[in-house]
């Protein structure tokens, strides 16, 4: 990357800004100075954007970069790398990391690692509570005051499941305007979960993960934050329950956030037959009525965001008994080519809505200022070029992540991003673009 | 080409030479007991042992008559697809002390025979086994010889020699296939 | 076939086919000398991550009865259980050169990862993977009732039976493998259990459902009963809260000779064992003349020798 790592200026030309508007865009000192060429200083880089899919910059609600703790996964790094490649120029960083994320120490280290790297933006997320227990909040305003400005609390991979801690978490973040970003999953109803509860667990002997763990813990949410005012956010919404319950609290004008994974819009619980745990994951792929479920919510906007839950593991962790396999599944450098495929090629959402549930609103509900902003002129250059028709197979050990554990193998996708650019700068260009570099 | 090398009163014929001859080997019929090897070993069996029954009235042919299924003793199961396993049904009397004339059809690489040897070890100890075959064609790949034969027929080893029996196949006859086109074809 | 996974698999005639060789087995097993040739120099490994001392004899049986040799892996004492994983396992049995790999697991899936994740070549033989799938017990049982209840059982199916699975239906494997055999073979499955004992799903497998053992008996006509085993601990304890009490259980499914004399006369009792006496099934019923339980595992013996047989005598490659 060190030859893209240059300031020289970039001009895009002739790209569908949001799919909708034709334009060239003019990068210059990390804002975008003009959206005609001809405003480009002469030693402008110049990418011909024929054909491509401007969207402002990509932004990550909810990224595992395993870093501390897990190097053997993933690092800041080979995360960032990932990100780039995806089209993402920010990702939040969840909280479970050996030691967890849950002191403003650990949570600027974090945050300072991601900027030495300077791929992506790294937003450290904190953990609600200390060490993920779920008994003892967090220094949660240590965190938010620290250099890492921590806006999204959560304590992601377990739920926050006691309803008086998860209250007074509600309460206490909106002192500095954060959110509480829940892990929906009731611990009791889910104790020794495999995969989702239904006809292909009782076939295959798995023990269940039933729907209801996760709805009821988002009823009892949405409730509470009407109760005591405050904004929650609801990680990986997996089921057709779940999309009803948001859409019931969004028409009392409760104030509730959704994402939705791209594994959970396109693979269900049918994939786990085979037993590979390349499938396994957490909350489980569901049935196809839930897919459904998902596509609709999404397009109707009672799903908010679209996050990747990108979570490596090592090849060990997944080249064994299903049991003893470990849940998650990498997803940067995929997310936006499922998203096209499962959302814009089947007319259900435009690309302008691509930008406003991967770049606006989650840019929004972390309060990154800097992201998710207008392509226009004076606006912050984060921007990136999707090729809609760069249609690819999925090669799951060909990816920046250290982890090859990608679910999607074999599967052909639409497009996907193929250059991105943080603040004006290139972090990722496709290799058709490599010469304009050099 | 095809060719019918023995009708219907052909085998008749040589069924009812071996029936005498088998008496006359052994002094009688008091002590033989006939083994058919499937498939068609098995009908060989019983025809001859209503031949040795219409000699020897103190001979009852149902009781006399077993089947010796080889599956499970072959060398070349390893070489094949998997065989279905037959039934192997023993002479009430047993095996012990018996005179047991195997029968098969085709008498060919002494392989089925030698397999058979083995599945009678573990069934029982003969007096002693002899070995009757409604065609030999040669080609033998082990010291074994037949005692009854009832014809004996030179072949190539391209050669495929078919015996047909009304109990199986709805009619009697013996046929030699592959003779003389095969010869120019590498295999 | 190159593995025996799940009874899922089997087609209707692979199945018959099963039992077809497995009687012709049990005839060998009747006779004074009762070792085969048929699988001298291959070599089978019984792999046992869980104990099961009980199906590894009668592999082992059926294996050294075919002349195989057979080498013993059990998880206590071995790399097994000092974190080796299954996959590091499974390439030193194939650098062993293992033809069949039977292998007993915990976790649901083992047996169909080892055989189909490129770890090793040799057929793996599925003796119990977690709560999903122990097909040679599936096959016995069938074994067993063809031959009780079927009048010319050689290439016959169970078309017309009516057998009840009675207990655990969620963490049985028994029970899974049983209900997808019984179907293939056209036999009616009743499965009577509390609801907390029944998968989600189960209105989609295609059996009656019954919750109470008299209730069973009164709606159908059972030719075989089949008494599934209840693990007591599991059942009320830790909060499981499965069903009130071993007391209650006993009351609406256990098996005792009143609801025994309520089969048909051809009726039969079976159970996989190992019983919970007192619990499941009473002494009256378990040791009664119906009980076909101790047949049960001398036919385990020469069903195994047929699935053995089937996988590894044929030319490699070829179906």
């Amino acid at each position: 990357m060190s030859d893209l790592a240059t300031n020289r200026p970039v001009v895009i030309t002739g790209a569908s800004l949001y799919g909708d508007t034709k334009a060239d865009l003019v990068l210059v000192d990390g804002v975008i100075a003009s959206l005609s060429a001809k405003d480009a200083p002469t030693d402008a880089v110049t990418i011909d954007g024929t054909g491509l899919i401007a969207l402002p910059g990509l932004v990550d609600l909810h990224t595992h970069l395993r870093e501390p703790g897990r190097e053997d996964a993933e690092t800041i790094a080979s995360g960032s790398l990932s990100a780039a490649r995806g089209g993402y120029v920010a990702v939040h960083a969840m909280a479970n990391t050996t030691p967890t994320a849950d002191t403003a120490g650990v949570v600027e280290q974090v945050w300072s690692r991601g900027l030495e790297i300077g791929l992506v933006d790294v937003f450290p997320v904190g953990a609600v509570t200390v060490g993920l227990g779920g008994t003892q909040l967090s220094e949660m305003g240590a965190m938010a005051n620290s250099r890492a400005k921590v806006r999204v609390f959560s304590d992601d991979g377990k739920c926050v499941h006691d309803p008086v801690v998860m209250r007074r978490a509600l309460e206490y973040v909106k002192s500095f305007d954060g959110v509480i970003a829940q892990h929906a999953q009731d611990p009791r109803l889910t104790e020794g979960a495999q995969m989702h509860e239904g006809f292909v667990s009782g076939d295959l002997g798995l023990t269940g993960w039933p729907a209801v763990a996760e709805e009821s813990i988002i009823a009892r949410d949405v409730l509470l934050a009407e109760h005591v005012g405050s904004r929650v956010h609801i990680c990986h919404l997996s089921t057709a329950g779940s999309v009803e319950i948001i859409r019931w609290a969004k028409s009392r004008g409760i104030n509730v956030t959704a994402e939705a994974m791209p594994h959970h819009m396109l693979l269900t619980d049918e994939s786990v037959r085979g037993y590979d745990p390349r499938f396994k994951v957490n909350p489980p792929l569901r049935t196809q009525a839930d897919v459904d479920a998902l596509h609709a919510g999404l397009a109707d906007g009672t799903i908010d965001i679209v996050a990747t839950d990108h979570a490596p593991h090592p090849d060990e962790d997944k080249d064994c008994e299903w049991a003893s396999a470990a849940f998650g599944m990498i997803g940067l450098e995929t997310a936006v080519g499922i998203v096209q495929k499962t959302m814009v090629d089947t007319g259900l959402i435009t690309w302008r809505d691509v930008a406003r549930v991967m770049s606006e609103t989650p840019a929004s509900i972390g309060r990154d200022e800097a992201h998710g902003r207008p392509l226009a002129k004076g606006e912050p250059a984060n921007v990136t070029l999707v090729d809609p028709k760069a249609a690819w197979t999925v090669e799951p050990t060909a990816t920046a992540s250290r982890s090859n554990n990608s679910p999607f193998g074999g599967i052909e996708l639409p497009g996907r991003a193929v250059a991105t650019f943080l603040r004006g700068r290139a972090t990722h260009v496709d290799p058709r673009f490599e010469g304009a570099f050099s | 080409m095809t060719g019918t090398i023995l009708g219907a009163s052909d085998i008749a014929r040589a069924l009812t030479r071996i029936a005498h001859e088998i008496i006359e080997r052994n002094g009688g019929a008091h002590s033989i007991v006939l083994l058919g090897i499937p498939t068609r070993g098995l009908p060989l069996a019983h025809r001859l042992a209503q031949r040795i029954a219409a000699v020897e009235p103190d001979f009852d042919a149902a009781a006399r008559c077993g089947a010796l299924d080889i599956t499970m003793y072959r060398d070349d199961l390893h070489k094949q697809p998997t065989r279905s396993i037959g039934a192997t049904t023993l002479p009430a009397q047993g095996l012990d002390d018996a005179v047991v004339v195997l029968v098969d059809d085709v008498f060919h690489t002494g392989r089925t025979i030698r397999a058979a040897l083995d599945a009678i070890k573990d069934l029982g100890r003969p007096q002693a086994v002899q070995l009757a075959v409604l065609v030999d064609r040669g080609h033998r790949e082990l010291p074994i010889r037949a005692d009854f034969v009832g014809k004996n027929l030179p072949t190539a080893r391209t050669e495929r020699v078919s015996v047909l029996l009304e109990e199986t196949d709805g009619e009697d006859a013996v046929r030699i296939t592959g003779r003389d086109d095969s010869a120019g074809e590498s295999k | 076939m190159k593995h025996l996974l799940s009874t899922q698999d089997l087609s209707r005639e692979d199945a018959i086919r099963i039992l077809d060789t497995s009687e012709q087995m049990a005839a060998t097993q009747d006779r004074e000398i009762r070792k085969l040739p048929t699988l001298r120099g291959k070599t089978v490994v019984n792999l046992f991550f869980e104990d099961s001392t009980r199906t590894r004899i009668s592999f082992e049986a059926a294996a050294k009865r075919l002349s195989a040799d057979v080498i013993n892996f059990g998880a206590k004492g071995s790399s097994v259980s000092k974190g080796e994983s299954l996959k590091d396992t499974a390439l030193t049995l194939q650098a062993m050169g293992a033809d069949a790999v039977v292998i007993r697991h915990w976790a649901s899936g083992a047996a169909e990862r080892l055989a189909t994740s490129g770890w090793m070549y040799g057929s793996v033989l599925n003796a119990g993977d977690g709560t999903h799938q122990h097909p040679t017990q599936a096959l016995l049982d069938a074994f067993t009732m063809r031959k009780h209840l079927v009048d010319s059982p050689t290439g016959s199916d169970l078309a017309g039976l009516t057998v009840a699975l009675v207990g655990d239906v969620l963490h049985s494997r028994v029970a899974r493998s049983n209900i997808a055999l019984l179907k293939t073979l056209g036999a009616t499955v009743v499965v009577v259990s509390p609801p907390t004992l029944l998968p989600v799903g189960i209105s989609q497998w295609g059996v009656k459902i019954s919750h109470g053992l008299d209730a069973a008996l009164d709606e159908h006509q059972i030719d075989a009963v089949m008494m599934l085993r209840v693990q007591r601990e599991r059942m009320t304890g830790g909060g499981a809260q499965f069903f009130p009490s071993p007391e209650e259980y006993t009351r609406m499914f256990g098996l005792d000779g009143d609801r025994m004399r309520r089969l048909p006369d051809h009726g039969i009792v079976m159970h996989p064992g190992p019983m919970n006496r007192g619990l499941e099934i009473t002494a009256e019923a378990a040791d009664s003349a119906r009980s076909v339980i101790v047949e049960q595992v001398s036919n385990g013996v020469a069903v195994r020798m047929a699935a053995l047989y089937l996988l590894l005598a044929g030319e490699e490659g070829v179906q």
